[in-house]
């Protein structure tokens, strides 16, 4: 049994529009360890959710996935090669909300506001199980009440407008977890909320996962996030990976410029009564759009760099 | 480093940086440009204008004029090959012959290929006064003194119909764009207000906008313009049919105004104006018009429709326009009679332009409003 | 819900009560009035009327008090459903009223139907199937058929039924249930002949709400919420349904307060060109002689069937959108 539950390789994203074709993800990889959380830093239209939305194969044209595999090792189930599903294979149905299931950005409008809040985490249940409506509304309840929604017995015949959006977020954890998925892929699920409620929602996340002990690949642009949930971190520029390494690794000892640039750019962690550091200031002369492979380090780690840059690095 | 390496979208990034140097009004152009259909129909409108604002001019003869000869006949094939399969460079038609079916004692018509009539453009023929302005005799095409043409056929007059569908056009085409002027007026001040006001003013035209469209609108136009006095003059008519049209058709415009101005003073440019010390008048004409008076003009455009067949229902009952005056309307009411329809069905040419034109217009209207939505990205179809 | 509905039909009394006054004010608007028409038919007949019986006459119709009292008694007269006297069908106008109006009513909700019928299951799948051939082709005829007035849709239908089947396509009965007492014979007679208008004036507005349909359906389709139901594994046709279309429909059927007036108004003209025995063209023969209590009665029951089937709509919206319930 192997301990990688997901491995990506090479996955080419195109989206074709009016203005012409942008190179949405170009020749991703990186593997998810079993049970652990792994995050995906950079800026926004880095990559970081259409890469969730190729694992979940719910990419929107004008978006396509033009190359590239996602190897998936489920528990439950033989591995499958996820990129090369057909659109009416069953495993791609029991993918979706089953083995995989995700948690959005926005609460406020990944509800549907006409249905209540029961019937949309008792759906899951139902797409994926053969069990009857009461059985499906009771297992709702209790994975409601897991994720922190009391007086659940009024509460689950609401609608989702009446929820807060903390609570929605709750709900929509809920849904994720309800079918217990062996990877919960989390999309900056608390970029929306306020501050206060976002620490709850973290906190929740990290409960759950380690309660459930899934994988976790969790996506965000905030570095603070990281470094309270994350085992594993990615950082993606441009559609592009650029360096990957443990929590510990990429955030104190970080290799690639860019990575660095990222750090310098917090506030807080810079020395204080200095100006905050742009990336660009920090990333210097080296040309960070230019694609090249990723190399491996001799403690594990792996950055997109020339190899001469790297040399003193590793020695 | 540029700023540029940094854009996350590096290839959209030439177009980008194009967008934030052209001006809105250039942009919604650009956009509306890639509307092929609607870009047409502008095109399509346009020369419709021009037409029936030259008709005089384009229609080879006047409204009353009658040809005996054609009483109830039917389009005239343009021809280039005579019936000995001779080419003439001169485009020709050839005279109706009549005959009379001895079953139904109908009318037939077909071509005599013993006569035949040269077309003439920019000839002499009909003289008229265009505008009553211009006094002249030359028409778009006609045939030589003896001829006649009648590319859309005759009505039971003899009159002809190509003549006719043009002139009734200036009409009907007319009565939209006047009716839509007021509708325009009526419609921002009374939404303005509303919306700008917003309190006892917003809920009072709330109330009359909910009102008037609850009321079916043709049989109270049918109503009002049966109010009409008789004697009134065909030019008055024509101001109360416009009126009446616009007197309930401004409540779309209005509505529209008025939840423009109410959400548009919650935005947040409109109150980082306000911040950095921007007056009133400057925030309504600087910020709050721009960014909407596109969508105004196409809600304009939409409504012309409504106007162009609200003359035309009424005018065919017969309580709208009525002859002399031509209008598509007046041209349709004579089309009534399902057997008119039988024995000469191009009568019902008004009515392919009414639809051609009511098409066109919403095309364009509905060009015009994706082109003016500023996060629309639908565009080429 | 109970108060929405209360609350809805406490509003459409104003609504009413303002109607009421706009056509009052319409119909007094032409030179002369009922009694001046009678008058002139009079005279034309040779009858010589004195003064006396002139004033008689208007004290009768209470022309001799103010406007604004006249209203009220028309108003008045039109609660305790005293609709008044027709003069130009010398019969109470509640007796040419009721059964006319029923025709209205029956060919303007089976339109309505009709629209529905059509433009539900054309709309979604042209928003699904957007820029494929069967779109294309659906959206052009919509386009086509949001342009031609109904009167035009009669005309053509009636030529194409003179042209290839020879029939005359008029009417609501055969010439044996005309003047028949109700039967069941008649009442499918009735529906053998009501489907050709009921089709002629809904054509419009079913082309009309499959485009609302298709634009508002496309707005929906990439929602999140959407999004979100995908991820949890709904299959492709339930989530359509389910998700997008059910929203989709709510501004669907709050346009049916649109629709409506329309649906009458085009009912209406083509009963006119048809020679239907509904209010349309009772209205225009009613209005070119002058006849104001029937035109102003005809008048109000047209607006109270709009508000009323307004009412209706929203009552329905609110019970299949919990967020206007709540509010």
């Amino acid at each position: 049994m192997t301990d990688t539950v997901l491995k990506v390789r090479d996955l080419a994203v195109d989206f074709k529009t009016d203005l012409g074709t942008t190179h949405a993800l170009v020749d991703v990889g990186f593997d998810m360890p079993r049970g652990k959380v792994t995050a995906i830093v950079g800026e926004s239209g880095s990559g970081k959710s259409v890469t969730a939305n190729c694992i979940m194969r719910i990419i929107q044209p004008p978006g396509r996935i033009i190359g590239g595999t996602i190897d998936f090792a489920p528990e439950a189930m033989d591995p499958f090669e996820i990129t090369s599903l057909g659109k009416r294979d069953p495993r791609l149905q029991e993918l979706r909300g089953g083995l995989i299931s995700m948690v959005f950005q926005e609460p406020m409008t990944a509800l549907s506001p006409v249905y209540t809040v029961g019937n949309q985490v008792a759906e899951a249940i139902l797409c994926h199980r053969k069990v009857g409506r009461k059985q499906a509304w009771k297992e709702a309840a209790e994975m409601l009440e897991r994720v922190g929604i009391d007086d659940i017995d009024r509460r689950i015949r609401m609608y989702p407008f009446e929820f807060s959006g903390g609570m929605r977020q709750r709900v929509v954890i809920a849904m994720a977890l309800v079918c217990h998925p062996e990877i919960l892929i989390c999309d900056e699920p608390t970029t929306a909320l306020d501050v206060t409620i976002q620490a709850e929602i973290l906190t929740l996340i990290r409960d759950l996962q380690r309660e459930l002990s899934n994988s976790v690949l969790f996506i965000t642009h905030d570095i603070g996030v990281v470094a309270q949930l994350a085992d594993q971190v990615v950082v993606m520029y441009q559609g592009r990976v650029l360096e990957i390494g443990t929590v510990r690794q990429v955030l104190k000892t970080p290799v690639h410029p860019y990575t660095k640039g990222l750090l310098a750019a917090i506030p807080g962690l810079a020395p204080k009564g200095e100006p905050l550091a742009t990336i660009a200031s920090v990333v210097g002369d080296t040309d960070i759009t230019k694609p090249y492979p990723m190399i491996t380090l001799g403690d594990g780690r792996q950055v997109s760099l020339p190899r001469e840059q790297v040399q003193g690095v590793a020695g | 480093m540029s700023e540029a390496v940094l854009n996350p979208v590096a290839e959209a990034s030439v177009s980008r940086e194009e967008s934030a140097t052209i001006s809105p009004r250039r942009l919604i152009w650009l956009r509306f440009r890639r509307h092929r259909l609607a870009y047409l129909s502008g095109i399509f409108l346009l020369l419709m204008y021009i037409v029936t604002g030259f008709c005089e001019f384009v229609s080879p003869y006047g409204t009353t004029t009658r040809n005996d000869d054609a009483i109830n006949a039917p389009p005239m094939r343009v021809h280039f090959f005579d019936a000995e399969g001779n080419f003439h460079l001169r485009p020709f038609v050839y005279a109706y012959r009549m005959e009379v079916n001895e079953d139904t004692w109908m009318r037939e018509y077909s071509e005599d290929t013993n006569r035949m009539f040269p077309i003439r453009f920019f000839a002499r023929g009909e003289p008229y006064v265009m505008w009553n302005l211009v006094r002249s005799d030359r028409h778009l095409f006609t045939t030589e003194e003896g001829g006649y043409i009648h590319l859309f056929g005759t009505d039971q007059l003899g009159r002809d119909m190509f003549s006719r569908v043009f002139y009734g056009g200036r009409i009907s085409m007319s009565i939209g764009l006047v009716g839509v002027v007021l509708t325009l007026v009526l419609g921002i001040l009374i939404g303005g207000i509303a919306g700008y006001l917003g309190g006892i003013a917003d809920r009072v035209v709330n109330k009359a906008i909910e009102v008037l469209t609850s009321i079916p609108g043709l049989p109270l136009w049918m109503a009002l313009s049966a109010a009409l006095p008789a004697h009134w003059s065909p030019l008055l008519v024509y101001f109360g049919i416009t009126v009446i049209l616009s007197l309930f058709g401004w409540t779309g415009l209005a509505r529209q105004v008025r939840g423009r101005f109410l959400s548009l003073r919650e935005e947040e440019f409109v109150m980082a104006a306000r911040l950095i010390g921007a007056d009133t008048p400057r925030v309504i004409t600087k910020h709050m018009l721009p960014s909407f008076s596109s969508h105004v003009i196409a809600t304009a455009t939409l409504a012309v429709p409504a106007m162009i067949l609200g003359e035309t229902a009424l005018s065919f009952l017969g309580i709208g326009l009525r002859p002399p005056v031509v209008s598509w309307g007046v041209l349709l009411f004579q089309a009534q009679n399902p057997l008119v329809i039988e024995m000469t069905p191009w009568q019902m040419l008004p009515g392919l332009f009414v639809v051609l034109v009511v098409m066109a217009f919403n095309l364009l209207g509905d060009g015009l409003r994706d082109a003016a939505d500023p996060y629309s990205t639908a565009g080429a179809k | 819900m109970r108060s929405y509905v209360i609350s809805r039909l406490l509003g459409m009394i104003p609504t009413l009560a303002v109607i009421s006054v706009i056509i009052f004010v319409v119909i007094q608007l032409p030179p002369g009035d009922i009694v001046t028409s009678m008058l002139d038919r009079l005279q034309a007949q040779g009858v010589d009327t004195t003064e006396e019986y002139v004033q008689n006459l208007r004290a009768q119709y209470n022309l001799d008090k103010p406007l604004v009292l006249q209203y009220f008694y028309w108003a008045g007269n039109l609660l305790t459903g005293d609709m008044g006297y027709s003069h130009l069908y010398s019969r109470p106008v509640n007796d040419l009223l009721w059964e006319r109006l029923g025709y209205t009513l029956s060919i303007t909700v089976s339109a309505l139907l009709f629209m529905w019928v059509v433009a539900l299951p054309l709309g979604i799948y042209s928003a699904i199937r957007q820029y494929s051939i069967g779109d294309y082709l659906m959206t052009s005829i919509a386009l086509v058929g949001v342009a031609t007035p109904p009167f035009m849709v009669a005309l053509v239908f009636m030529h194409i039924g003179f042209e290839w089947f020879g029939v005359s396509t008029g009417g609501l009965f055969s010439p044996e249930y005309e003047d028949a007492p109700w039967s069941w014979g008649r009442v499918v007679d009735l529906l053998s002949h009501i489907w050709l208008p009921m089709i002629i004036v809904g054509l419009g507005s079913a082309a009309f709400t499959m485009r609302i349909l298709r634009a508002n359906l496309l707005d929906e389709l990439n929602k999140p919420y959407v999004v979100t139901a995908r991820a949890k594994g709904v299959s492709p046709a339930k989530l359509i349904l389910k998700y997008p279309v059910r929203i989709a429909i709510n501004p669907f059927i709050s346009t049916i307060g649109f629709v409506l007036p329309a649906l009458i108004s085009g009912e209406a003209i083509v009963s006119l060109v048809m020679g239907l025995p509904t209010i349309g063209p009772l209205l225009l023969q009613a209005l070119l002689n002058q006849d104001m209590f029937l035109a102003g009665s005809l008048l109000m029951w047209l607006a109270i069937l709009t508000v009323v089937g307004i009412l209706l709509s929203d009552i329905l919206l609110a019970w299949l959108d919990p967020r206007i319930r709540y509010e």
